[in-house]
């Protein structure tokens, strides 16, 4: 039993970082007051080119250097299109998973043809600092992306957004543009640095999946992640360190799916109930919040000086 | 907007010249094959040629302009669902959940209904696919109007916890023995809609598409109710001054957008694929917000958006036939038209003028 359970938090600490990056980035646009639903697409993009780049150049942090690129220059479209010409931002965020999607898949089968079998590469190895301690080591033999998601980037942005001028500058144009513009914010450049930095993790989140967990590229190996994130960002009120709760309890139904699963337990109820599960206790959070869910005030609302 | 450069300035107009607005879709077309033809380079195909299978060979024989009709039928029923919503302001995002609910119904009531005959069952199972989407749209729409809960969201992941259901569904109590893909078993002869022209994939699906985007029309232009929800939509404090329910608008408006989503998965079920399916769908809730913004969320305009999306859609699978270059040529430039299309109706408001 003990090693059931020491080996579902290894498995959940790895499900829930592809997840966290993402939802991490969401948080930094929707806290601009961008809702950036390009965030599935973003991550496929990141998972793809990370992926080729990798195969083709034998390097996998060229790769994931690549990927995050890619991340931000999507950022950086959604920010052309949302901020600069004020579109509709539900609709700019389909049109870019859309187009990330179609990209990917489009020089994926310009590359790699129609096979069966998805091509693979020779992974990132996964750290094992404590390998003499048994069930420590099962615990922390993880990627370094998992160490630096949950201790680098979560705390990282959290000191951000709440500890420094930059951050308090992200939160007042998502909040207020129009009072953040009167002190002197420069409210587009902000909203701008903001989907950036968020499309690099989105594409992080991505790359992680295709060169670190899986070592390879599927059509289905975001399946719908970018949605989770989208969920962990509201369950999580806004707050990266909260949104890192989201994203474990997310990844511990998951993995504790897989393992039933693999198990071959009958269970009364469906496997899928642990997926849906987090979206559920989204929408109730999000029930239950109701008018005072701490939505980013200006989130959905282009900003015009006029 | 401060862009200015080279001593040009934009400002902003509020009545751009008329002849701007048909040309929006002409210059968003050739902007967007200007920059896809670099992947199709890359595809090591000539750009002319390719947009020659692309858009103009698939209306040149019968079998494939037919096609363009079939793949443009869920794209009518999603797209007017949008419309229906969007333009009352409610940001349905949740089409694709609402499409699966009305497919599940379909498909359920097919086999059940197998002894049934044609002009009962057909019927049924349409107005059972529309209160489908209406019910599964009911969630978000009440948490709206009564609890002020944002509709982008829950209509989002709604779709989620819909997949979860179909493949549940698919994996459990529905899955055909007789399979080996995770598939419902086929539906009764009587619930499987006509075809309009033998040996083609056309059927009655696009029939309804039509009569819903007549509907859709009618609707909005000649009905105090299309009125009241056009008002809402353009602004709720306002039309509520003027006296309009704006809570009792919204949440008809919300639930008979999800009915119309529901008809796009009875018909995808009854008309193209006899089973309830993972893969029903190719994402056509998320392109039928793609359709209703570029048709400018009127029934015209969702009809020839459509109809040239069935195009793409058609032309893409010939291209990759013919020339190779990968089929989700059509998904990119889908997705670019839309982008760059969202661009110049912005921009149509401005001006150039020399400073």
């Amino acid at each position: 039993m003990e090693i059931f359970i020491i080996n579902l938090i290894g498995a959940t600490l790895r499900v829930s970082t592809p997840i966290l990056l993402a939802a991490i980035g969401e948080t930094y646009a929707e806290r601009a007051g961008i809702l950036n639903l390009g965030i599935e697409g973003t991550m496929f993009f990141g998972a793809f080119i990370g992926f080729f780049v990798a195969d083709k150049s034998g390097s996998l942090w060229l790769g994931f250097l690549i990927a995050v690129l890619s991340g931000v220059i999507f950022g950086l479209l959604m920010a052309l299109l949302t901020v600069t010409l004020g579109v509709n931002q539900h609709v700019s965020g389909l049109g870019i998973t859309m187009l990330c999607t179609g990209l990917s898949l489009f020089a994926f089968r310009l590359n790699y043809g129609g096979r069966s079998i998805p091509p693979s590469i020779e992974s990132f190895q996964q750290l094992a600092p404590f390998k003499n301690i048994p069930w420590l080591n099962t615990l922390t033999e993880q990627y370094l992306f998992t160490y630096v998601a949950f201790l680098v980037i979560v705390p990282l942005a959290w000191w951000l957004l709440y500890r420094t001028s930059f951050g308090l500058k992200i939160r007042s144009v998502g909040e207020n543009p129009e009072a953040a513009d009167a002190a002197g914010v420069n409210v587009f450049a902000i909203r701008y640095a903001a989907l950036a930095i968020g499309g690099g993790l989105m594409a992080a989140g991505g790359a992680f999946l295709s060169l670190a967990q899986l070592g390879a590229f599927t059509h289905g190996i975001i399946a719908g992640r970018g949605w989770v994130a989208i969920a962990i960002v509201i369950f999580g009120n806004w707050n990266p360190v909260r949104a890192m709760w989201g994203a474990l309890i997310f990844g511990g139904a998951s993995a504790l799916q897989l393992r039933l699963q693999t198990m071959g337990l009958q269970l009364p109820i469906p496997y899928e109930t642990f997926l849906a599960l987090p979206y559920i206790v989204t929408i109730i959070a999000l029930v239950l919040a109701g008018r005072n869910a701490s939505y980013p005030a200006a989130l959905l609302k282009p900003y015009r000086r006029e | 907007m401060e862009t200015s450069r080279l001593r040009l300035r934009f400002v902003k107009t509020d009545n751009p010249p008329v002849w701007v607005r048909p040309l929006i879709p002409v210059l968003a077309l050739v902007v967007t094959f200007i920059l896809t033809s670099a992947l199709i380079f890359w595809a090591n195909a000539n750009p002319f040629e390719t947009y020659y299978h692309f858009l103009i060979a698939p209306l040149t024989n019968k079998v494939s302009a037919l096609e363009i009709l079939v793949k443009a039928t869920p794209l009518m029923l999603t797209g007017a669902a949008v419309t229906f919503a969007f333009a009352a302001g409610y940001y349905n995002i949740g089409a694709e959940g609402q499409l699966f609910a009305g497919a599940i119904a379909a498909a359920g009531l097919g086999v059940a209904m197998k002894e049934v005959p044609a002009f009962i069952t057909l019927p049924t199972i349409i107005i059972a696919g529309f209160a489908a989407g209406m019910v599964w749209a009911t969630i978000p729409a009440l948490l709206k109007v009564k609890l002020q809960v944002d509709e982008v969201v829950t209509t989002l992941l709604l779709n989620s916890v819909m997949g979860f259901i179909v493949s549940a569904l698919l994996n459990g109590p529905w899955r055909d023995p007789n399979s080996g893909w995770p598939q419902s078993p086929e539906i009764g002869a009587s619930a499987i809609f006509f075809k309009l022209i033998p040996r083609s994939r056309l059927n009655l699906g696009f029939v309804i598409g039509l009569l819903v985007i007549l509907v859709l029309w009618f609707v909005l232009t000649r009905t105090s109710f299309g009125l009241k929800m056009r008002a809402v939509g353009l602004g709720k404090p306002a039309a509520r001054f003027a006296g309009i329910h704006v809570g009792r608008t919204t949440l008809i408006a919300a639930l008979v957008s999800g009915g119309i989503a529901g008809i796009a998965g009875v018909a995808e079920v009854a008309g193209i694929q006899y089973h309830l399916i993972g893969d029903l769908s190719a994402g056509y809730g998320y392109t039928g917000i793609i359709i209703a913004t570029l048709g400018s969320l009127n029934a015209v305009g969702v009809f020839i958006a459509s109809l040239f999306f069935g195009l793409v859609d058609a032309g893409a699978q010939t291209v990759s036939r013919v020339l190779g270059v990968p089929v989700y040529l059509g998904e990119i430039t889908q997705a670019t038209m839309l982008l760059v299309a969202l661009g110049f109706f912005l921009l149509q408001r401005y001006r150039l003028r020399r400073m």
